[in-house]
């Protein structure tokens, strides 16, 4: 829901660098990394805005998949001069979103000549693995589960900078070396154990999937990794770039 | 020494250790406290105070969808108790959370009498719960009114 116009800020001075539409943003510095976050709630768009911001990202928040569009000049067919000037170095998207899921969103982004590469991450409360896999079948980086934490965050980050200083515009490369995962979401400090790129981690066997069964984390203590949700995460090979 | 800053962050950390252990908040309130620094000293009272607003006017929308038996809108009720919990998860406010479960179930099976019954609960939990972190931060404040810093907390 958003009670305020579409686009979150604080009235306040730290906030008031996010980007109302497509209005600020001229030119980037090239080395900062600039993250396109959509969510309906704004408690949740206040909350990604500030993780994103402490690792140093720049951050534009709009409550819709619509605005989202309407920010990256895809919402027209008139191919916009100033999109060569807006750089957007990934999109983190609330999957549950009224009008425009955040599915349909990749599905456009995907579709989009000029933001494709641009890599999508989603972001949901609901460990659905058929949903998980949909999305990274239509090409999304990685899935979040809600509520997302600041090592969720450092970890895109990561796997980011590197993409941007070695590319220009959009364009975004595998990296290199594949970063750690981590199954323990609770404690950002633990060391993460070391996973080959394209392994799948599993939540414990629950009762069939569908869309009314979900798994909510243990709320009391920080879960043991076998209680962990999913993260899943994939990386493209590095021939389809 | 100063020992009446002493005192103010032993009951701060007290107070916050017990928030979490009679289950008012969970890890998630623990996160966005590390996102709060001296450059952004209210954030999570910023946060919550968001979150307890959205509380108040969707538990007015959801109500107003159950007043009448014979016309329930479960759709909007649904679509109330998904954004409560949903915000309610992101803070840490895990009891209006656990409600929201429960309140969830009630709606998927169209029991207004138990929908009701969540909504009623879900209104006292984020309004005790309002009232306790009003209390923390009022402690906050004047631990650095003292002159102290806001102590870092372990939870385990």
């Amino acid at each position: 829901m958003a009670s305020d116009g579409g686009v979150s800020c604080l009235r306040r001075p730290e906030m008031m660098n996010v980007g109302i539409g497509g209005m600020e943003h001229p030119l980037l510095d090239v080395d900062e990394v600039h993250v396109l976050a959509v969510d309906d709630s704004l408690v949740d768009r206040i909350v990604i805005e500030r993780l994103l911001r402490i690792t140093s990202c720049k951050v534009t928040a709009v409550d819709s998949g619509w605005r989202a569009l309407e920010f990256l000049g895809l919402d027209n067919e008139k191919a916009s001069a100033e999109l060569d000037r807006l750089k957007v170095d990934l999109i983190i998207t609330d999957y549950c979103m009224p009008g425009m899921t955040g599915y349909e969103l990749l599905k456009k982004i995907k579709e989009s000549s000029s933001f494709r590469q641009v890599p999508v991450v989603i972001m949901s409360s609901e460990n659905v693995i058929t949903r998980i896999d949909r999305c990274l079948e239509e090409g999304a980086e990685d899935f979040l589960l809600k509520p997302v934490k600041l090592a969720d965050v450092k970890r895109l980050r990561n796997y980011l900078t590197r993409d941007v200083k070695l590319s220009n515009g959009n364009k975004r490369k595998l990296p290199e070396d594949s970063p750690p995962s981590t199954l323990s979401p609770d404690s950002s400090d633990s060391s993460p154990s070391p996973l080959s790129p394209v392994e799948i981690f599993s939540s414990p066997p629950s009762s069939p999937i569908d869309d009314d069964n979900v798994l909510t984390s243990s709320p009391e203590s920080s879960p043991s990794p076998e209680e962990t949700p999913v993260r899943r995460q994939k990386m493209r090979s590095p021939g389809l770039d | 020494m100063n020992t009446v800053v002493a005192q103010l962050q032993r009951q701060f950390q007290d107070y916050l250790v017990s928030l979490y252990q009679q289950g008012f908040l969970d890890n998630q309130f623990t996160e966005l406290r590390k996102l709060q620094d001296e450059g952004t000293p209210d954030f999570v009272a910023e946060v919550v105070s968001l979150f307890f607003d959205d509380c108040s006017k969707l538990i007015n929308t959801m109500s107003r969808s159950l007043e009448r038996p014979e016309n329930v809108d479960f759709k909007q009720v649904d679509s109330g108790v998904h954004q409560l919990k949903g915000s309610s998860s992101s803070v840490g406010a895990r009891r209006v959370k656990n409600v929201c479960i429960s309140f969830k179930e009630c709606c998927d099976v169209q029991n207004r009498e138990g929908c009701l019954r969540c909504l009623q609960q879900v209104d006292y939990e984020y309004k005790m719960l309002k009232t306790k972190l009003q209390d923390l931060f009022n402690l906050e404040q004047r631990i650095l009114q003292a002159g102290g810093m806001i102590p870092q907390v372990n939870i385990s």
